[in-house]
C-alpha cells in the first residue's frame, strides 16, 4: 500500500488522496465500452430475453438473420451503397480538399464552409429535403439516389481526413516537380498522391462507414428492395426489442473493428 | 508603358492556376448543391406556404400559439440541458485523469473513448434497450444487489433517453477537453505550489480556467449535437419525448404537412448555426473540426 502515499505529482497530491479520481475515470470508462461489448455474448443466447450471461448457448438468432430474404438484402443494399460511396465521394472530395488547400482565392475559406455544411444542417432536415425533392425527381427509393444523398454526408468527412494531411505535407516537393517540367496533373498522382494515400484511404474507409451507419436520410429515401440494413433494424427497434437484431449488430461491430484495424495496419506499414 | 510579354504570360498562367484549382472543387460543391442546398432551400420556401398555396407566416405563426410547439421545443432544451451537464460531470474527471498518466497509457485508455465513436450509433441504441428493458441487465443485477425491489422503468421516458444520450455524446466532450488539458503546461501548477497554494486552491485557481477553453468547446458540441439528434432519443424515448427532430419526422410520416415540418426544420436550423456562430466567437472552432478530422 506504499503506493497510496507515494506522490501522484511533483506537487503535494499522493495517489491515495486520488483514488476518487481513479475510481471515477475507470468507471465512467467501462460504462463507454461495457454496454456495446455485452451485446456480443448475450446474441449467442438461446431465449428471446438475451440474458447475461446466457443460460443456453445457441446460434438461432444468427440462423434467422442468415436464412432471412429481407435481412440479406438489406445487407447486399448496404454494402452496396456503401461501396459505391465510398468509391464516388473519395475522389471528389479528395480533389476539393486539394484545391481548396492550394488556393489562394480569397473565396477558399466560404467555399470550405459551404462544403462542411452538412456536418452542421440538423439531418433529420436534410432526411426530409432530399425526401421531398427525390420525390420530385423520381429518385425515391433508387441505389443512385441513396448514394448520391450519402456521398453528400461523406465528402465533409473525408475533405477533413484529406485536408489535414495536405497540411502536413510540404507541397515544394510538388513545386519542384512542376519546375522539373510535370504538368499538374501529372506532379499531382506521382508526387503528392503517393503521400498522402494513407490518408485518402482511411478518407474512403470512413465514407464507407459514414453511408453503412447511416439512418435517416436512408429512413426517408431507401425502401422496398433498396432499403437498407439501419432502416430496418430501426424500424424493427420501434416495434419491439428483436433478438435478431443482437446478431446482426454482433456482426456489424466484428465488421468495424476489422475495418479500421485493416487501416491502422495499412498505415503503420506505409509509414515504416 | 508597355508589359513585357513575359509578366503577361505569367499573370495569365496565375489566372488560369486559380481557375483550374476552383475547378477542382467544383464537382463535390455541385453535389452539395443538388442534394442539400437546394432542397434544404426548397423546405424554407414551403415553409412560408400555406395549407392553401399562398404565402403565409402561418405555419410559424401556429408555432408560436400552439402550446405543444413549446413543450417540443422544452423537451428538446431539458434534454440537451440535461445531457450537457451530464457528460460534464462524467467527463471532466475522465478528461482530467487521461490528462495526468503518462502519455502511452492515456492512448491506450483513449480506445475506450474512441471505440463508441467507431460503433455504429444503431448498435449502441440497441444495446441499451436491451440492458435497461424490464427483463433487462440492470433491472436483473439491482434487484439482485437489492439496490431495488419492483423493475425500474428505464426505457421509453427520458431517463432512458438521457442514458442513451449521454453515451452517445461523451467522447464529443471528452476529445476537446481532454487535448486542452493535455496542452496545459505543468510547470504552472509547479509555480502555484511553490508560492504556497494548495492542490485544490492551484487547480481552481491555475488548472480549470487553463482548461476552459477546451470544456466551453465540447460543452457546445455537444448542446449543438443533442438539439438535432434524432435516433437515439426516438428510440429509447419511445414516442413518450418528443423532440424537435422526432416531430419533423412526426408530421412527415403520419401527417404529410410538408408546411410544419418544414417551418419546424427552419428554426431548427437557425438555432443551430445561431450556436455554432456563438461558438465561432468563443472558441476557434476551425482548429476542433480540423483536430477532430485527423483523429
Amino acid at each position: 500500500m506504499s503506493w497510496l502515499r507515494s506522490p501522484a505529482t511533483e506537487t503535494q497530491i499522493t495517489h491515495g488522496g486520488r483514488l476518487w479520481l481513479y475510481v471515477v475515470a475507470i468507471m465512467v470508462m467501462v460504462l463507454l465500452v461495457l454496454p456495446t461489448l455485452l451485446v456480443i455474448p448475450m446474441s449467442f443466447s438461446a431465449s428471446q430475453y438475451l440474458e447475461f450471461p446466457p443460460r443456453q448457448w445457441s446460434l438461432r438468432w444468427y440462423e434467422s438473420y442468415f436464412n432471412s430474404a429481407s435481412w440479406m438484402q438489406a445487407t447486399a443494399t448496404s454494402l452496396k451503397a456503401g461501396l459505391m460511396t465510398a468509391v464516388f465521394s473519395t475522389p471528389l472530395a479528395t480533389m476539393a480538399a486539394y484545391g481548396l488547400h492550394v488556393s489562394r482565392s480569397s473565396h477558399a475559406k466560404w467555399l470550405t464552409m459551404l462544403l462542411l455544411a452538412p456536418m452542421v444542417v440538423p439531418v433529420i432536415l436534410i432526411g426530409i429535403g432530399v425526401f421531398y425533392s427525390y420525390v420530385k425527381l423520381k429518385l425515391v427509393n433508387s441505389m443512385l439516389g441513396l448514394v448520391l444523398a450519402h456521398s453528400m454526408l461523406a465528402v465533409p468527412v473525408v475533405m477533413l481526413v484529406v485536408g489535414s494531411a495536405l497540411r502536413t505535407y510540404d507541397m515544394d516537393q510538388e513545386r519542384v516537380a512542376r519546375s522539373l517540367g510535370a504538368s499538374p496533373l501529372r506532379a499531382f498522382l506521382l508526387v503528392t498522391l503517393p503521400q498522402i494515400k494513407f490518408s485518402v484511404v482511411t478518407g474512403a474507409v470512413l465514407a464507407f462507414l459514414t453511408s453503412f451507419d447511416e439512418i435517416i436520410v436512408s429512413l426517408f429515401v431507401s425502401g422496398g428492395p433498396n432499403s437498407t440494413l439501419t432502416r430496418n433494424m430501426f424500424n424493427a427497434l420501434r416495434d419491439q426489442v428483436d433478438p435478431t437484431i443482437a446478431a446482426i449488430s454482433t456482426l456489424i461491430i466484428a465488421v468495424t473493428s476489422l475495418l479500421l484495424v485493416f487501416t491502422q495496419f495499412a498505415g503503420r506499414k506505409k509509414e515504416s | 508603358m508597355t508589359e513585357l510579354p513575359n509578366a503577361r504570360t505569367l499573370r495569365r498562367s496565375a489566372l488560369f492556376e486559380r481557375w483550374s484549382l476552383l475547378g477542382l472543387v467544383a464537382p463535390a460543391l455541385l453535389l452539395i448543391t443538388v442534394t442539400m442546398l437546394l432542397p434544404v432551400g426548397w423546405l424554407f420556401y414551403l415553409s412560408l406556404l400555406s395549407d392553401a398555396g399562398e404565402f403565409s407566416l402561418e405555419h410559424y405563426q401556429r408555432m408560436w400559439e400552439h402550446p405543444s410547439y413549446a413543450r417540443t421545443f422544452w423537451t428538446t432544451f431539458q434534454v440537451s440541458f440535461l445531457t450537457t451537464a451530464i457528460c460534464i460531470v462524467l467527463g471532466y474527471p475522465l478528461s482530467y485523469f487521461l490528462s495526468e498518466i503518462p502519455k502511452r497509457a492515456a492512448n491506450l485508455c483513449m480506445i475506450a473513448v474512441l471505440l463508441p465513436l467507431w460503433t455504429s450509433l444503431l448498435v449502441r441504441t440497441y444495446a441499451w434497450l436491451v440492458l435497461l428493458q424490464r427483463r433487462g441487465l440492470v433491472n436483473n443485477w439491482g434487484i439482485e444487489l437489492g439496490l431495488w425491489e419492483e423493475p425500474l422503468a428505464l426505457v421509453h421516458n427520458l431517463a432512458g433517453t438521457l442514458i442513451g444520450t449521454v453515451h452517445v455524446m461523451l467522447p464529443f466532450l471528452v476529445l476537446p477537453l481532454y487535448s486542452a488539458m493535455r496542452a496545459i503546461d505543468r510547470n504552472y501548477l509547479r509555480a502555484a505550489a511553490n508560492l504556497g497554494a494548495s492542490p485544490l486552491r492551484s487547480f481552481w485557481l491555475v488548472f480549470f480556467p487553463l482548461a476552459m477553453p477546451g470544456l466551453v468547446t465540447g460543452a457546445l458540441i455537444v448542446f449543438i449535437l443533442c438539439l438535432g439528434f434524432y435516433v437515439t432519443p426516438a428510440v429509447l424515448g419511445g414516442g413518450k419525448v418528443i423532440m424537435v427532430s422526432s416531430r419533423i419526422a412526426n408530421d412527415i410520416e403520419i401527417f404529410f404537412n410538408w408546411g410544419a415540418a418544414s417551418a419546424l426544420g427552419v428554426v431548427l436550423l437557425v438555432l443551430t448555426v445561431l450556436l455554432v456562430l456563438a461558438a465561432g466567437r468563443l472558441v476557434r472552432m476551425d482548429g476542433v473540426l480540423g483536430g477532430g478530422g485527423s483523429k
